[in-house]
C-alpha cells in the first residue's frame, strides 16, 4: 500500500459539515473517517461537569452521516475526545446517540469504546514515585488535586486506537485522546511513518481550519504516502496553500518546531511545505522522535462553587468617570451587610473599560458607557444569588458624589436582572505522568447492537 | 519608525492549553518578518502586557509560515475566577501598537 487517506468531516463532531464536501471526500475512496470529539478550550466546566460543549442533536446531525458512510463502505469511523472532554459520563452521552443511529437505522456495527478515566490511585502512586511533572506554567502535582478532580482523564495516544483495529472495531468511540491520534492510529498501524502520520493528524483534527479560507465545519482530505503527505481541500470555496498548513502547526501551541506528544516530540524542524495545483499542498521531513519514558497527559477539573450573574449597562458621564470608587464603595456595603458571609468571590467587570483584558489592559479608559456584569461566585447558589442580587440593588441605587441621575444608575437589558449560571469548576491537573504500559490505563469495551 | 500592524497579515491570541496564551504575528513579505523579528524581544512584550519579563516564555521565529510566536503565562489557568476571556481570542490589540 503506497497511500493512505484520512477523511476529516469537521474540526469538532457536532460542528457540521456540508454534505456536499463529504461526498467529495468520499469519492476519493478514503481508508478511514476520522474526526475530534472535543477540546480544553472551553474551558473547565465541561470537563467538571461531565456535559458536552456540543448539542446533541448537532452531534447526532454529523454521526448519523459518518455512520452511514463508514459502515456502507466497511471503513472504520474513529471518534477521538468522545463528548467534549472524554471523561466517562461524556463517552456515554457520544455512546448513547451512537446506539440511538444504530437502532434507528436498523445498521450493525461493533463499536470499540475506550476510556481514558484514570484511577486516582494509580495517579497517587505516580506522584510517590516522583513520576509526575507540571505540563507548563504551574505547580507540581498534589495529592489534594488529584483527590479534588471531579473527573481525571489521560490523553491516550495511537495505540488504543490501534487496539481496537486490530481487533475489528468499525467504530472506535474513545475517551480523552491526543488530537491527532484519531487520524494517526490507522496509517502507524498499516506501516506508514508515525512523524508524517502524526503530523498529518494534528492538521486534519481541526479539518478545513488549515485552510483558506479557513473553516471549522468543512472537510479535508490527507492522502499520507511513505515519505510525504497531501492535504486537499473538498469544497470549491477552499484552498491549502503552504503558508496556510505551515501557519495552522502555529495554533494553540506554543512552540510549532517541538510538538510533544504521548510517548514522543512531533520534530518539524526539517519540514517543507510545497504548494501542488489544485489547491493542495504537500508536506515531508517532520519526524518522530519517542520520549525514554513514556508519558502522557493527565487533565482535571474541580468543583469551585456556583455562579450567579447580573448584566447592565451605564450611560451616565458623572457615574462612568467614578466607576472605579463606586465599585469599590458597592463592595463595601455588600460586605458590611453579609458580615458572617465571607467566603465568596465578587466582581465587577466593565466592558468597555478592561472588560475583555483585566489587568493585561494597557489602555483601561472607559469609553462613554460601560456594560458591567456582576458575578459572585459561592458555595451555593442561593448564597451566590443573595451576593449578586444584592451587589445589583446597591449599585442600582448608589448615591456617588455629584450624582444627578437620581432615580437609577443601571439600564438592565433584561427582567429577571440576574441569571443562576450553575455550578463552577476550575483546572486543577494539567500535568505529566509517566506510564509503564501505553494501553494499560485505557480499558476497552465492546458494544454490539443486535 | 513604523507600526508592525501595517505589515503584520495575520495578529492574533489564543490559549496554548489553559495555562499558557499565546500570540501569533504572520507576514506576506519575507523583509517585513526578518526587519520585524528582530526587533520583538521578551522586554518589548513584558512593556507592553504589563507582565515580568520571565513571564515571556518563548519567542520562535517559524520561517514557513513567516511567523513570529510570542507565549506567555496566562494571567490565570483558562476558566478559572477572574477570567476575562476563556479561549484567550481577544488578547491580542496590544500588539498592534508595536513598533520596529
Amino acid at each position: 500500500m503506497d497511500e493512505i487517506r484520512v477523511l476529516s468531516p469537521t474540526a469538532i463532531l457536532g460542528y457540521g459539515f456540508p454534505v456536499a464536501s463529504f461526498e467529495e471526500g468520499l469519492r476519493r475512496e478514503p481508508h478511514v473517517i476520522a474526526v475530534d470529539g472535543g477540546s480544553t478550550d472551553p474551558g473547565p466546566y465541561y470537563l467538571g461537569s461531565g456535559n458536552s460543549f456540543t448539542q446533541r442533536q448537532a452531534v447526532k446531525r454529523d454521526l448519523k452521516l459518518l455512520i452511514g458512510a463508514a459502515l456502507e463502505r466497511n471503513i472504520p469511523l474513529i471518534i477521538g475526545t468522545a463528548g467534549g472532554s472524554g471523561a466517562r459520563p461524556h463517552v456515554e452521552w457520544a455512546w448513547e446517540i451512537v446506539q440511538e443511529i444504530l437502532t434507528e437505522t436498523r445498521q450493525k456495527a461493533a463499536t470499540a469504546v475506550v476510556f481514558s478515566d484514570v484511577p486516582k490511585a494509580v495517579v497517587l502512586d505516580m506522584i510517590r514515585q516522583g513520576r509526575t511533572a507540571p505540563c507548563g506554567p504551574l505547580e507540581e502535582l498534589t495529592p489534594e488535586a488529584v483527590e479534588d478532580a471531579v473527573h481525571l482523564v489521560a490523553q491516550m495516544g495511537v495505540e488504543p486506537f490501534i487496539a481496537a483495529l486490530e481487533e475489528g472495531a468499525d467504530i472506535v468511540l474513545a475517551g480523552r485522546a491526543y488530537d491527532p491520534a484519531a487520524f494517526a492510529a490507522l496509517p502507524i498501524m498499516r506501516g506508514f511513518d508515525p512523524g508524517l502520520a502524526l503530523h498529518m493528524g494534528k492538521i486534519l483534527e481541526c479539518a478545513a481550519i488549515a485552510a483558506v479560507p479557513g473553516s471549522g465545519s468543512d472537510c479535508l482530505l490527507g492522502r499520507l504516502q511513505r515519505d510525504s503527505f497531501i492535504l486537499e481541500t473538498l469544497s470549491p470555496v477552499r484552498q491549502c496553500t503552504p503558508i496556510s498548513v505551515a501557519a495552522h502547526t502555529l495554533y494553540e501551541k506554543s512552540d510549532p518546531y517541538v510538538l510533544p506528544g504521548p510517548g514522543g516530540t512531533l520534530d518539524l524542524r526539517s519540514t517543507q511545505f510545497e504548494g501542488l495545483p489544485e489547491g493542495r499542498v504537500k508536506v515531508w521531513g517532520t519526524k518522530f522522535v519517542p520520549t525514554p519514558k513514556f508519558t502522557v497527559k493527565l487533565e482535571g477539573a474541580r468543583a469551585v462553587g456556583f455562579r450567579t450573574v447580573s448584566i447592565a449597562g451605564v450611560r451616565d458621564p458623572i457615574m462612568i468617570e467614578q466607576i472605579d470608587s463606586i465599585l469599590e464603595g458597592v463592595r463595601e456595603r455588600v460586605q458590611d451587610n453579609f458580615d458572617e458571609l465571607q467566603d465568596y468571590f465578587l466582581q465587577f467587570r466593565c466592558y468597555g473599560k478592561n472588560g475583555v483584558m483585566g489587568d493585561l489592559e494597557p489602555t483601561p479608559n472607559p469609553g462613554h458607557e460601560l456594560g458591567i456584569v456582576i458575578e459572585c461566585v459561592a458555595e451555593t447558589q442561593e448564597i451566590a444569588n443573595t451576593i449578586c442580587g444584592f451587589a445589583r440593588s446597591t449599585l442600582l441605587h448608589y448615591g456617588y458624589p455629584g450624582r444627578k441621575s437620581t432615580a437609577g444608575n443601571l439600564a438592565f437589558p433584561y427582567s429577571p436582572s440576574d441569571f443562576s449560571a450553575g455550578a463552577v469548576f476550575e483546572f486543577c491537573v494539567h500535568h505529566l505522568m509517566e506510564l509503564d504500559d501505553s494501553k494499560g490505563i485505557f480499558p476497552m469495551e465492546w458494544r454490539v447492537i443486535e | 519608525m513604523r507600526y508592525v500592524r501595517d505589515v503584520a497579515a495575520v495578529i492574533r491570541s489564543k490559549n496554548a492549553g489553559p495555562f499558557e496564551l499565546t500570540f501569533d504575528l504572520m507576514f506576506t513579505d519575507r523583509q517585513a518578518y526578518d526587519e520585524v523579528r528582530k526587533n520583538i524581544t521578551p522586554s518589548k512584550i513584558a512593556e507592553l502586557y504589563r507582565i515580568p519579563v520571565d513571564d515571556v516564555l518563548k519567542i520562535v521565529h517559524f520561517e514557513p509560515a513567516l511567523a513570529v510566536k510570542i507565549t506567555i503565562v496566562r494571567p490565570r489557568a483558562s476558566g478559572a475566577l477572574g477570567e476575562t476571556d476563556v479561549y484567550g481570542a481577544q488578547q491580542h490589540a496590544p500588539l498592534f501598537e508595536l513598533t520596529y
